[in-house]
């Protein structure tokens, strides 16, 4: 339904002294999701991943330039046409309350959205049944943002943005700060949209929450695709169908596994390195990586952007991996 | 029940603020290099006996040491008497509310006018930001913002009433009439210029503000996600932009007073307009306390009520301080 | 975001096209601008200052020959009843203005800033009282407390100076007691004096760095102020005698003459006082874009 091709994402900022520069925070994306999938995009928070989102809607800020190739539908989605599917056939489930009007009760704002959506003079009643359908109260209709907090406004944010009929959901980092029952509950509701058919891209940092619902997986790193992996790939023995020493870093990172965290950052969108991203933090890397950067290839029935990734595929990740969530962690990248 | 403590708590500040403020007065002008016999009876009144004026001298007390006097000032408040007003030849009270009621007329219609304007100039040029609107917009509060009013009186009255002739050159209503049988009209017409001097200026300040905001509401996270939802760059403001913005801007309009109170003492300065601006000048060039101390106390008053209610409509208005305890 | 279809050439996928209206890089950075605009400023100020000294008195004289004359090559700002050169008044009364004006911000922003450390560093009662009392000036209407007060202290230069000196410098003092505060309940403050550090050492280290930058900018936007109420209360004559060139008493001598046509007298003067004072504010405007951390790296 959706297929992002190489999309790259700059801005253009001051610099000291009289330098003007262009700041590439997403470089050569690429993902396509299809109905009834879900897609997540898992990468380190604060590395641009709600700038996919906005691109994808068409809502930029004016200073960021943006290239690549976006297709909905199979049509490409050009400027006018995301104005006109925005809030209809594409919608946006933000990271909090602080995404609502303030001054606004958050049923009237629920049934803007409706109206926006096409529902047109039914959208009271359109809004009726979405607040139902995630379990809250109509006294909640009657609620300011402020009101609401943790699970119940996940519930309201989730409801404002299925009010209408659209079949694309971009879910932007909706699991920070929630305990674990309302993270499984959040997710859930995301699996169920994805089961009626429509097509939902996951944006996060928490791996665990993504390998709960995600049908597939694209790792970001440093502006970045690494891969975009199947979750077979995370569950299977050893995990060893991991193909990008990140993705595997990554995993083997997670608590319950060994805990151990790469040395070293990402680097910073305004000192990239001249070859592979990661080259400077893998124990894989070798002067061909460091030379050019290697472009995102398919490998078995995935995608990697490593130049060894035939040598890793296989091999176990760490030892005994588990994607299942511990009772005491938080998650973290 | 909340609002009954609210207002009983700003009342109690009313009357501190009062208590320190007529203290400060008084002590200042004791410590003035004025004769408070002279000051409050006045070389006008030699004419009344020396009884009546030992009679007055001991009502006000004025033979007696500060502190004295100042209580004696008080009593004779608390029952309404501020005074003699030397310059007007009335008591205080009475030219007070006289001249209040002429500048109220002068201040009401800039207030409104600066209000209104501003605001919808700052809206638009916040919702066009970066455009040549936007740019003038900026580039005639900037300027105005600077401008002495006095100065921008000058202006108007130079090129209106002298050189136009399409305005009257004074005062606030024509020269000789008796008040009954000036038209309202007339009263307008005397009222434009010095109205429009204080307009000017208060909508360069008020779009100022309102575009501040309305950028602040446009860049924030809420108006994406209506973007996002799918409205039209008219829907955000329509929806959300304007009513964010409209608290902040009525709040600022309730607290400027005090600059309006400001501007109407130049701008009647400069066009003789008659009323407590003018009062104030003729007060202070001429040393009648008793009308000093009272326009003071007045304008204190005056000021305070407009910071109060700014401070009312937001409690009332915005949610999150209205349903705090809920 | 302008869309190329699946069939375009890579190099057609390449075209950066802008997303709405993209800011246009300006030749030179934010940063150079800001000092540039402000050397600009201080040598406009200087060269007001040098003109009215270099122009001297001469213009000054009474020169009936040359009464009431509309500006023109030999007097730029024409001459007023008495013949006197309107361009020298106006600079000398710039200059009378401006000491002023200064000399009074000078000293209203150290009361400021005496006042709003006092009130942040000792807090308690002390904080009480100048929290109440800069809160008691802003309920009141500036122009009035001036004119109360320069009528007490009897007219004149004093009568202005005091005047305002002691209502300009509630706001500033406001400004500077929230950033001593804000510094004394960081936490490496905290930890300073968690280190054994006396609180003279650490105001000494950490609150200069922190307040200077406020007060430097506090400063020099009240000059703007400081001046226009001055021109104000000499223009309601409260304030410098009618002799002396003050801005303000050149414009309320100009009333007089307005309806004989001579706008001269009133719009050269204002005009020169405007710019001055927006000079001043740009001034002030560009020194905060500069300083203040939070705008700096922009």
């Amino acid at each position: 339904m959706l297929s992002v091709r190489h999309l790259s994402i700059s801005f253009t900022m001051y610099d000291v002294g009289l330098r003007r520069k262009d700041l590439m925070v997403i470089s050569d994306l690429s993902l396509s999701i299809e109905a009834g999938e879900i897609a997540a995009v898992v990468g380190a928070s604060g590395s641009g991943k709600s700038l996919l989102a906005h691109a994808v809607l068409g809502i930029l800020p004016r200073n960021a330039t943006a290239r690549g190739e976006l297709m909905f539908k199979n049509e490409p989605l050009t400027p006018t046409r995301q104005a006109a599917l925005r809030g209809r056939e594409i919608a946006l489930i933000p990271q909090s309350v602080s995404f609502l009007d303030p001054l606004m009760r958050v049923g009237a704002q629920a049934r803007r959205a409706a109206q926006l959506g096409g529902h047109g003079s039914a959208a009271a009643e359109a809004q009726r049944r979405a607040f139902a359908r995630y379990g809250l109260a109509s006294a909640v209709e009657r609620l300011y943002p402020f009101q609401v907090s943790g699970g119940m406004a996940r519930r309201v944010l989730t409801a404002l943005a299925t009010v209408g009929r659209a079949d694309l959901i971009i879910a932007d980092e909706p699991t920070p700060g929630l305990h674990p029952a309302a993270v499984a509950e959040t997710l859930g509701h995301l699996r169920e949209l994805a089961d009626q058919g429509r097509a939902v891209m996951l944006i996060t940092h928490d791996l665990e929450a993504a390998l709960e619902v995600a049908d597939k997986i694209a790792v970001f790193y440093a502006g970045n695709t690494v891969e975009v992996a199947n979750r077979a790939d995370f569950t299977s023995r050893g995990a060893a169908g991991l193909r990008h020493p990140y993705t595997r870093a990554l995993l083997c990172a997670l608590p319950q596994n060994e805990f151990v965290a790469v040395p070293g950052a990402q680097p910073p969108a305004d000192a990239l390195p001249p070859g592979c991203l990661y080259a400077p933090r893998c124990q894989w890397a070798t002067a061909e990586c460091r030379a050019a950067r290697p472009t995102l290839r398919p490998l078995t029935n995935g995608y990697v952007r490593c130049v060894h990734a035939e040598v890793l595929v296989g091999r176990p990740a760490c030892n005994y991996p588990s994607t299942t969530r511990s009772h005491t962690q938080v998650s973290r990248c | 029940m909340r609002w009954i403590v609210f207002l009983a708590r700003k009342l109690a500040r009313l009357i501190v603020l009062l208590a320190a403020v007529s203290v400060i007065a008084f002590t200042l002008v004791s410590l003035s290099p004025i004769d408070p016999i002279d000051a409050y009876i006045g070389a006008d009144m030699l004419s009344i006996g020396l009884e009546q004026r030992a009679q007055i001298a001991a009502r006000w007390g004025l033979d007696q040491p500060a502190p004295v006097r100042f209580l004696n000032w008080l009593e004779q408040l608390a029952q309404g008497n501020l005074g003699f007003s030397r310059v007007y030849n009335q008591p205080v009270s009475q030219a007070i509310g006289y001249r209040f009621a002429t500048s109220l007329a002068l201040m009401g219609v800039a207030w409104t006018v600066s209000g209104l304007l501003g605001f919808m100039l700052g809206v638009v040029a916040g919702a066009a930001e970066g455009s040549w609107f936007d740019q003038a917009i900026r580039l005639y509060a900037y300027t105005l913002a600077s401008t002495p009013l006095f100065w921008m009186g000058l202006l108007l009255l130079t090129v209106f009433a002298v050189w136009l002739k399409m305005a009257p050159f004074c005062c606030a209503a024509p020269v000789g009439m008796l008040p009954e049988d000036v038209t309202l009209w007339q009263r307008l017409q005397h009222l434009a210029l010095p109205a429009a001097t204080l307009s000017i200026i208060g909508i360069a300040n008020m779009a100022l503000h309102t575009r501040q905001k309305m950028l602040d509401v446009m860049h924030s996270d809420y108006v994406l996600m209506a973007r996002a939802m799918g409205e039209s760059p008219w829907g955000v403001i329509r929806q959300h932009a304007l009513r964010n913005v409209a608290l902040p801007a009525v709040t600022l309009q309730f607290a400027s007073l005090g600059e309006l109170f400001g501007g109407a003492v130049l701008a009647e300065q400069v066009f003789s307009y008659p009323g407590l601006g003018q009062a104030t000048i003729l007060a202070g060039l001429q040393g009648d306390v008793p009308l000093l101390l009272g326009i003071v106390l007045f304008s204190t008053v005056f000021v305070f009520s407009g910071n109060t209610l700014a401070d009312l409509i937001y409690q009332i208005v915005d949610p999150r301080i209205r349903l705090a305890e809920g | 975001m302008e869309l190329t279809d699946s069939l375009s050439t890579p190099a057609a996928i390449n075209q950066p096209v802008a997303h709405g209206r993209v800011r246009r890089a300006p030749l030179i950075s934010r940063r150079s601008q800001a000092l540039l605009t402000i050397v600009l400023c201080l040598i406009l100020i200087a060269a007001v200052l040098a003109g009215a000294w270099l122009i001297g008195d001469a213009g000054l004289k009474t020169s009936l020959g040359e009464r009431n004359l509309a500006p023109h090559w030999q007097h730029p700002f024409g001459t007023d009843w008495l013949g006197r050169d309107m361009l020298t008044r106006t600079l000398h009364g710039l200059t009378l203005s401006m000491r002023l004006g200064l000399a009074a911000a000078a000293v209203s922003a150290l009361i400021a800033a005496v006042l709003g450390t006092l009130s942040a560093t000792f807090g308690g009662k002390v904080d009480l009282v100048i929290t109440w009392t800069i809160d008691l000036f802003y309920s009141l209407p500036h122009l009035v407390v001036m004119i109360l007060i320069a009528f007490v202290v009897g007219g004149g230069v004093n009568g202005v100076m005091v005047s305002l000196v002691l209502t300009h410098w509630a706001g500033l003092a406001r400004v500077i007691r929230a950033e001593v505060l804000q510094v004394r309940q960081s936490d490496y403050v905290q930890l300073s004096l968690r280190m054994g550090r006396t609180p003279w050492w650490i105001a000494h280290h950490h609150l200069p760095s922190h307040v200077l930058p406020q007060f430097l900018v506090g400063l020099i936007l009240l000059f703007p102020h400081a001046i226009l109420h001055e021109a104000g209360l000499s223009f309601i004559g409260i304030g410098l005698s009618p002799n002396t060139p003050a801005i303000g008493i050149i414009l309320a001598e100009s009333m007089r003459y307005l309806s004989a046509g001579y706008w001269w007298l009133a719009v050269m003067p204002g005009l020169a006082l405007l710019t001055m004072v927006k000079l001043f504010d740009i001034l002030g405007g560009q020194v905060r874009d500069l300083i203040d951390p939070r705008t700096a790296q922009e």
